[in-house]
């Protein structure tokens, strides 16, 4: 008699889990974030005005253990500015095909040109498609950037822009790139500069 | 002499093609191939969190010859390697690879004389993904991507000349050792 309850009461387990709420993620039609500080593709990012973070220092190469990092610095000129200071990383490429998320390129990186995003959607069919470029990296022109190369804001140096005085791009700057390239006169200023 | 004359041309084989390109990608048995760290994220994807019943993977095959994509969930070191072949060659055709995780896709960190270097020196890969290891939700991501691809198999005479074309290209291809330069 107590074999019997004892079977009905495993019967019982399976018919009560038919009342609980399912755990099934349904990924490709719902995605769950992850968590903030989850390791995915890494972005390159810009200061406020849209020069570019990166100074090709290479300290992000040296600390991969997985040597999956290649950067090329290169000197800003005068008419082809990329980055406040001296220098810029002219060629920028992660091999995806042997990063491991660790984050040890993110702690060297002196100027916080290099963080990690949430992304990670990264699966190709070839490896040299797993290689990212530069331009694959950098981070998207927000409202108030202006695509490098331009020269810096008038009136301030490197020291600046690490201390947060450049808001956004000033009026000669737009005016700069918008000499330059047909795409860079859909930039537009939506107020005045502080 | 039949229908298929009246119809444009190529109109029946390329329905054809559709509808055995999606039963195939609906149905995938994988071969448990689980070499490692990525094994336990593989494992992870057949649980009810990620379920991969969904996309009708659930059977993960113990034998080979039951199995059509072998995903190499791990770190494939040079004594491996052969028995990795050995596995691929005992899967019947149409077959895929899914190289999971930066070790397989290419080595990864380890870097050095015991680790092949990509599962793609051994086998023909049809999707990498990177990740160490990859979360359950890259490959799942990877997968769907190969669904993609395996709806697009063409069949019949399409497929024998695509398959000879693919061997032309494979037998003149340099080596995967000798592929240098992609990282500058």
């Amino acid at each position: 008699m107590t074999d019997l309850l004892a079977q009905l009461r495993g019967f019982g387990v399976t018919f009560g889990t038919m009342f609980k709420k399912v755990v099934t993620e349904q990924y490709p039609e719902e995605k769950k974030p992850t968590e903030p500080r989850f390791h995915g593709r890494h972005v390159l990012n810009r200061h406020p005005d849209g020069l570019e973070k990166c100074i090709g220092c290479e300290l992000c190469a040296w600390a991969c253990p997985a040597d999956a990092i290649y950067v090329e610095g290169a000197d800003n000129a005068e008419g082809e500015r990329f980055s406040p200071g001296e220098r810029y990383g002219r060629v920028y490429q992660i091999n995806y095909a042997r990063c491991i998320f660790c984050g040890l390129c993110i702690e060297a990186c002196p100027t916080r040109a290099l963080t990690m995003s949430n992304e990670y959607e990264l699966a190709e069919s070839t490896r040299a498609e797993l290689i990212y470029e530069k331009q694959n990296l950098l981070a998207p022109l927000l409202p108030g950037m202006v695509p490098a190369p331009h020269p810096m804001v008038e009136g301030m140096d490197e020291q600046d822009y690490y201390r947060g005085r450049v808001t956004r791009a000033t009026r000669a700057q737009e005016a700069y790139a918008a000499e330059r390239g047909p795409d860079d006169a859909s930039v537009t200023r939506d107020e005045a500069p502080a | 002499m039949g229908i298929e004359e009246k119809l444009p041309s190529g109109v029946l084989l390329t329905s054809v093609e559709k509808l055995a390109g999606y039963m195939r990608k609906s149905s995938l048995w994988p071969a448990t191939f689980g070499l490692a760290c990525c094994a336990i994220e593989m494992m992870a994807v057949g649980t009810p969190r990620y379920d991969l019943a969904r996309f009708g993977m659930e059977v993960f095959r113990a034998s080979p010859r039951q199995a059509d994509l072998m995903i190499v969930a791990g770190r494939v070191s040079q004594k491996m390697a052969p028995v990795l072949r050995q596995i691929y060659d005992q899967m019947p055709n149409p077959k895929w690879v899914l190289s999971m995780g930066v070790c397989a896709s290419s080595g990864g960190m380890f870097n050095n004389y015991a680790i092949v270097q990509g599962v793609d020196h051994v086998v023909p890969v049809d999707i990498y993904l990177p990740g160490c290891p990859p979360r359950p939700e890259m490959l799942m991501d990877a997968i769907i991507k190969l669904h993609d691809q395996i709806s697009d198999t063409k069949l019949g005479a399409h497929r024998a000349k695509e398959v000879r074309e693919a061997e032309t290209l494979a037998l003149t291809a340099r080596p995967t050792a000798q592929m240098k330069g992609l990282l500058r």
